[in-house]
C-alpha cells in the first residue's frame, strides 16, 4: 500500500503501522482508532447470555430421558415418540398450540385492517378528535398489559354482554393491545411518502377514495405487510391478556401452558412445545422479512435500513 | 406536515380551504376510534365502578355501582390504609416493586446501551447478522425464555453444576425459592430486548459527522460522549426506559416462575392474587388504579417524546 492510496482513500483508511507494537495502557486508551474491544466483548457477552439458555432449552426438548437437566441421548420422543406424553399424543399440549395459532391468525386478520384504516383516517383528518384518538392509541400501546387485561376481565365477567370468556374475549383483548402496531408503522410510512403523490392523482381526476386505493395503498403495502408479521409474532407470544380472558383449559395457549406447568415437574415435552412455538415465530419472521425485502427492493427510504426498517422504528 | 395536529394552529389557518377534512377520513378512522373507546376507555370506567362498588355478601361477586354520586370508597380506602402502618400488608410489596423495577431497568440500560451503540455504529457484512441475533430474543416467547432459566436454575441444573466446577465446591443454592437477585436478573433478562430495539433505532439515526466533529474539535472520549452523544439521544433513552419500565410494573409471571414466593412479590403479584381470590375484585381494581395513577404521567411523557420525534423526522 502506497501513501497515495491512503490519501486518496475515502477518509476512513487508518494508518496504524507507524505506532510501536507495544504501548502502555494510557496510549492504548487514547488511541482513537483502536478497535472497540470493550463494546465487542459486551455485545458478544449479551448475545451468549440472551440466546444460550434458549438454545439449551431447545436441546433438552430432544432429550431421550425425562430430565431437563441431564442429557440422556437424542430422540424425538417428546415430539411424537412417546405414546402418551409427547406433544403429538398429549391432547392438552397440542390443543394449546392450535389455540395459539388460531388466536394469532384471527387477531392479525382483524387488527391489521382496523389499524391501517385508523392510521390513514387520523393522519388526514385534522382537529381535536383525531389528535385525541392518536393519543389514546399510543396510550393503549404503552399501558401495562395487566391493567388492560384486568379491566377487560371485569367487563366480561360483571356485565351481561354477548361476549364470553374464551376465544372471543381473547381476540378482543389482543386486538385492542395490538392495534397500535399497524397504526404506528403506517403513520410513519405516510409521513415518509408525503402527500404529493396522492395530490397528483387527485389533480389528474382521481377521487379521494380512488387515489387512496390506487396510489397510497400500494405505497403503504410494505408497512402493512411488516405490521402483519409483527402482530402475528407478537400475538403468539402474548401471555397476560390470553390468560385472564381464557375460559378453561381448552382455550389456554402455549404461553399459559408453560406458565402453569413450568414449576410442576414437567417433562421435556414442555420444551418441545415451546420449541415448536419458537419455530412458528421464527418462520413467520423469516418469511416475512424475505417478502418484505422483495417488496421494498429499489426503495430508497427502506432499502438501506434492512431488518431495522422491518422491525419498525418505534 | 403530518405530525402534531392541533399543536400548531397557524399552519392550519394558512391552509387553503380545499384542504378541509373530507368526510371519508373520519369514516376510515371511526372503526378504530369506536374500538378503542369500547375496549380501553369503557373498561376503565367499569373498573372504577367495581372499585367504588360493593361485594355480594354471599356469592363474593363484585356489585358495580354505575352512578359516580353513589360511589362507596370502602374498598379503595381499605387498600390505601393497608399500605403503611400497623396493617401495612401491601407496603413491602409496593416498595419492592420500586426497587426491583428500578434496578432491573438500570441493568437493562447498562446492557442495552453499549450493545445497541456498537451495532448502530457498525457497518459491513456482520451488521445484518448481529442485528438479527440482537432482535431474535424479541420474538422468542417470554415464557420460553423464562422456562429456559427455570431449567438452568434447578437444584441439579447447569448453573449449580458449573458453580461446583466438577465437584471442587459444594454448591447447593436453591435459586428458585425466593431469591430477589434471581427475580431482578430475570426481569432484566426478560425486558432487555424491549430496550435494545428502540435504542438501536434512535442511535442508528445519530449523525456520524457530528460525533466526528466533536472529536476533531478536541473533545476527548468522555467529553464527546457526555456532551454530544448523550444529549442527542436523551429522548431515545427516555422512551426506551419507559417502554421497559411500564410493562415491568404489571409483571407477575417472572416472579411466579423464578421464585414463587411471597417474599419477592411485587405489585403485579398483588393484582394477580386479588384477581384470583373471590371477593377481592375491588382490591384488584384498586391496585390497577394505583398503577394507572403512577404510570399515567410517564405514559403521556412517552407519547410527547414520540410525537416530538415525528416532528423532527418530517
Amino acid at each position: 500500500m502506497t501513501t497515495t492510496d491512503v490519501r486518496s482513500g475515502t477518509g476512513t483508511s487508518r494508518t496504524r503501522s507507524a505506532k510501536p507494537r507495544i504501548r502502555g495502557p494510557i496510549a492504548w486508551w487514547n488511541d482513537p482508532w483502536r478497535p472497540p474491544r470493550i463494546l465487542v466483548a459486551v455485545t458478544l457477552g449479551y448475545l451468549i447470555w440472551s440466546l444460550l439458555p434458549v438454545l439449551i432449552a431447545v436441546m433438552f426438548s430432544f432429550n431421550d430421558g425425562r430430565s431437563r437437566t441431564h442429557w440422556q441421548g437424542f430422540s424425538f420422543r417428546w415430539y411424537w415418540g412417546d405414546p402418551t406424553r409427547s406433544v403429538w399424543h398429549d391432547a392438552s399440549l397440542h390443543t394449546a398450540l392450535v389455540q395459539t395459532l388460531k388466536l394469532g391468525v384471527i387477531t392479525t386478520l382483524i387488527t391489521v385492517p382496523l389499524g391501517v384504516l385508523f392510521a390513514i383516517g387520523i393522519d388526514r383528518w385534522r382537529g381535536r378528535i383525531p389528535a385525541g384518538a392518536n393519543l389514546l392509541m399510543l396510550i393503549s400501546f404503552v399501558v401495562p398489559e395487566v391493567l388492560l387485561a384486568v379491566s377487560l376481565l371485569f367487563v366480561v365477567t360483571s356485565l351481561t354482554l354477548p361476549i364470553t370468556l374464551g376465544t372471543t374475549a381473547q381476540v378482543i383483548g389482543l386486538v385492542t393491545f395490538q392495534v397500535a402496531y399497524p397504526a404506528v408503522l403506517v403513520r410513519a410510512r405516510l409521513a415518509t411518502i408525503g402527500r404529493q403523490y396522492e395530490e397528483a392523482a387527485m389533480d389528474l381526476g382521481a377521487s379521494p377514495l380512488g387515489s387512496l386505493r390506487r396510489v397510497t395503498l400500494p405505497m403503504l403495502m410494505p408497512a402493512i405487510f411488516a405490521s402483519t408479521v409483527l402482530v402475528f409474532a407478537d400475538v403468539i407470544d402474548d401471555f397476560v391478556l390470553v390468560r385472564y380472558l381464557s375460559s378453561d383449559a381448552s382455550t389456554e395457549p402455549v404461553s399459559v401452558k408453560i406458565y402453569n406447568t413450568a414449576r410442576a415437574a414437567p417433562t421435556p415435552a414442555l420444551n418441545a412445545l415451546a420449541t415448536l412455538l419458537l419455530l412458528a415465530a421464527l418462520l413467520a419472521i423469516a418469511i416475512g422479512f424475505l417478502v418484505f425485502r422483495r417488496m421494498t427492493r429499489g426503495d430508497a427510504t427502506t432499502a438501506d435500513r434492512g431488518i431495522g426498517a422491518f422491525a419498525g422504528e418505534l | 406536515m403530518s405530525a402534531a395536529p392541533a399543536v400548531s394552529p397557524p399552519p392550519v389557518a394558512e391552509r387553503p380551504p380545499k384542504e378541509r377534512t373530507r368526510p371519508i377520513w373520519p369514516a376510515l378512522a371511526s372503526p378504530g376510534i369506536v374500538w378503542l373507546l369500547l375496549f380501553v376507555v369503557a373498561p376503565l370506567y367499569v373498573v372504577l365502578s367495581i372499585v367504588f362498588g360493593y361485594v355480594d355478601p354471599i356469592f363474593r361477586t363484585p356489585i358495580p355501582v354505575w352512578n359516580p354520586l353513589q360511589w362507596n370508597p370502602a374498598q379503595f380506602t381499605y387498600v390505601l390504609t393497608h399500605i403503611v402502618g400497623p396493617n401495612g400488608v401491601y407496603g413491602p410489596a409496593l416498595l419492592r416493586t420500586v426497587i426491583f423495577v428500578g434496578i432491573a431497568s438500570i441493568l437493562c440500560l447498562i446492557i442495552a446501551f453499549p450493545v445497541s451503540y456498537y451495532v448502530a455504529r457498525l457497518s459491513g457484512k456482520w451488521k445484518g447478522l448481529l442485528l438479527v441475533l440482537l432482535i431474535a430474543p424479541f420474538w422468542i416467547s417470554y415464557m420460553m425464555r423464562m422456562l429456559a432459566w427455570v431449567n438452568l436454575l434447578q437444584d441439579d441444573g447447569l448453573v449449580n453444576r458449573i458453580l461446583r466446577l466438577g465437584g471442587l465446591f459444594t454448591v447447593d443454592v436453591n435459586w428458585l425459592t425466593g431469591q430477589p437477585v434471581v427475580v431482578i436478573l430475570g426481569l432484566a433478562y426478560g425486558y432487555v430486548p424491549y430496550m435494545i430495539l428502540p435504542l438501536y433505532a434512535g442511535l442508528d439515526r445519530l449523525p456520524q459527522s457530528t460525533l466526528e466533529a466533536a472529536r476533531d474539535l478536541g473533545a476527548n472520549r468522555f467529553a464527546s460522549f457526555w456532551r454530544v452523544t448523550l444529549p442527542m439521544c436523551r429522548p431515545t433513552i427516555v422512551a426506551a426506559v419507559l417502554l421497559t419500565c411500564l410493562p415491568m410494573l404489571g409483571d407477575y409471571f417472572t416472579g411466579d416462575l423464578l421464585s414463587a414466593s411471597p417474599t419477592t412479590a411485587i405489585v403485579g403479584n398483588l393484582i394477580n392474587n386479588a384477581v384470583q381470590s373471590p371477593g377481592q375484585a375491588g382490591q384488584a381494581g384498586a391496585f390497577v388504579m394505583l398503577v394507572l395513577i403512577v404510570t399515567v404521567l410517564p405514559m403521556f411523557y412517552y407519547v410527547r417524546v414520540v410525537s416530538r420525534g415525528d416532528e423532527v423526522k418530517v
